[in-house]
């Protein structure tokens, strides 16, 4: 595989580097590389929040994402500071509840309610950032979903393994949606 | 035992494999004062240390964890703090004390943005010449910058046995980047590591003389309770441990405490180098930055330009060892540091003039990336030519 590099940017409180770091752990348990890194304000919520995540099966040097190969934007702070850090060719996925002004991005935009679906369909507005690993990995099969799924139940508090799941499956669905949508 | 004797795949910050090194390495003392980016070391450790009959205690400031420290070492056990810019300045009043006192300590810095509170969650290298001249008055140095989570490891662990066979404080010089990364990590299995414990005095305690150095010049140290009555004192003491108030004492100590660390010097100061023999421009680059220099070495070399990479893993000792071995066939010398130039100063005395040595330096709160260093290099291939 060549190395992927992805970023998922938000704010804080939306799990996104809980997210990045159980995209890295599934990597690993597929037998690759990974780096995980991040960058937030001094506020643990509110304020502007990314994970980035590099995928490799080689060395790994350089920690940080440049351009990324998918950007995950759920604010629309983020989307317009990294839509247009993404690769051309790359892909954009957006919270369409966010995010209510796509800026121009020649590359794949895919716009999924990943917070709705994690409060209406699931129950729990606090899974959006599981919800959003099911959209990801559903449109980019990055890792395997057995390694997704056993990354997701590893980090996740005990009591909350259904919800988790259900939340994965949930995001892998939404990703089905918009891909046939594609495909229309 | 807690760290696990087989190895095993996983995704750990370089915080937290220093948490795992500490414990590996014997540290069953931890007192500290929690600070921005280093954290999550504080809290590995309340979570591991009680779990294995050690101490964690958050003290309520820097000044007085690392009196805590000093004193638990004192005690008989391996102690360690951690702490990042404003709580480092704070440390070195008594940084300087176990420096002159002989007290085993180990001081993490996990390097961000400064002066004064800076930007507490960016990166930064500005502390290298802290590490060396923080505390005042001639002293001892030893600091160790990982640049991966593995060396965060095995880093914390020498920086264990290096302080406990020198009697010495030893900071571990991180930066943000390498303390916050996740990577995929093996870490060694238990009998693979090295664990290096303080030298008891074996003589009668009515004759003991807590200061006589031993043959490697460092003075047999016993624990707080152990039967051996001595002093410990940050005035300038004779080998009796008593306060002496003479020039000439003075003279026999400072110098004694520079020598031990002299003596073992070729083997503390180390360096990585890669692919820098036949390299026409060397880059010098420590901790996150020497990632990127790497990286910037592979894709330099894949467009034809040929770069090499001098990694020092020990910022003091300096390894000027290694600056010498390119110095008379690299071109030029760039050395990368998250500063205004702090290494540099070192290079550029170990280089003593064979090489054109050029600074290239970010304090925009951002890793030097390989594109900086490429075009760095680029331009100053024109200019040597």
């Amino acid at each position: 595989m060549k190395k992927l590099e992805l970023r998922l940017s938000g704010f804080g409180g939306q799990g996104l580097i809980t997210a990045g770091i159980i995209l890295a752990e599934a990597a690993i348990l597929d037998g690759n590389n990974a780096v995980q890194s991040q960058s937030y304000g001094p506020e643990a919520r509110g304020g502007a929040s990314k994970a980035e995540v590099i995928i490799s099966n080689e060395e790994i040097d350089y920690p940080k994402v440049g351009e990324a190969d998918l950007c995950l934007a759920m604010s629309q702070q983020a989307c317009d500071k990294y839509a247009a850090q993404t690769r051309p060719n790359g892909i954009l996925v957006v919270d369409s509840g966010l995010v209510k002004n796509i800026p121009e991005f020649p590359g794949r935009i895919y716009a999924v309610p990943i917070t709705e679906i994690a409060t209406s369909e699931v129950g729990r507005g606090i899974v959006a950032n599981i919800v959003a690993l099911g959209v990801i990995n559903g449109i980019t099969n990055i890792v395997t979903k057995e390694s997704l799924e056993t990354a997701v139940l590893d980090r996740v508090p005990p009591k909350t393994k259904d919800l988790n799941k259900k939340a994965l499956k949930a995001g892998y669905q939404a990703a089905q949606k918009v891909l046939q949508r594609e495909g229309e | 035992m807690p760290v696990p004797t087989e190895r095993k795949a996983q995704l750990l910050s370089g915080n937290e494999a220093c948490v795992q090194g500490a414990i590996a390495a014997g540290v069953r003392f931890f007192a500290g004062y929690p600070i921005t980016p280093s954290t999550e070391i504080a809290e590995g450790l309340a979570v591991e240390l009680p779990k294995i009959g050690g101490k964690f205690i958050q003290m309520e400031d820097e000044i007085a964890s690392m009196g805590a420290v000093i004193g638990a070492s004192l005690a008989g056990l391996k102690s360690m703090t951690a702490t990042s810019g404003p709580g480092f300045s704070l440390k070195q009043e008594n940084i300087g004390f176990a420096a002159l006192t002989e007290i085993p300590c180990v001081i993490v810095n996990v390097q961000r943005y400064g002066p004064s509170t800076g930007l507490p969650t960016s990166p930064a290298q500005g502390d290298i010449m802290q590490a060396r001249w923080g505390t005042h008055g001639d002293h001892p140095a030893i600091a160790l910058m990982p640049a991966s989570v593995r060396e965060a490891f095995d880093l914390t662990v020498q920086a264990v046995n290096l302080s406990e066979e020198l009697r010495t404080p030893v900071i571990l010089l991180m930066d943000e980047v390498v303390g916050h990364m996740r990577e995929r990590v093996e870490l060694p299995a238990t009998d693979e590591i090295t664990v290096v414990n303080r030298v008891k005095p074996t003589e009668d305690p009515e004759h003991f003389l807590p200061y006589k150095p031993g043959p490697n010049l460092v003075p047999p140290m016993p624990a707080f309770g152990d039967g051996y009555r001595f002093h410990v004192t940050g005035l300038v003491h004779n080998e009796t441990g008593f306060p002496s108030g003479k020039g000439k004492d003075g003279n026999i100590l400072v110098r004694r405490l520079l020598a031990k660390i002299e003596q073992r010097q070729p083997s503390i100061a180390q360096a990585e180098l890669y692919q820098a023999d036949d390299a026409d421009i060397v880059i010098v680059a420590a901790g996150s930055v020497a990632r990127s220099a790497r990286a910037a070495v592979k894709e330099a070399r894949a467009q034809g330009l040929k770069l090499g990479l001098v990694r020092p893993i020990t910022a003091w000792p300096f390894p000027a060892e290694a600056i010498n071995s390119v110095a008379t066939t690299a071109k030029a010398m760039i050395v990368a540091e998250m500063n205004l130039g702090q290494m540099i100063i070192e290079v550029e005395r170990a280089a003593c003039g064979r090489v054109p040595v050029i600074g290239l330096n970010r304090i925009d709160a951002e890793l030097i990336t390989p594109q900086d260093i490429i075009a760095r290099a680029q331009e100053v291939t024109k200019n040597v030519r």
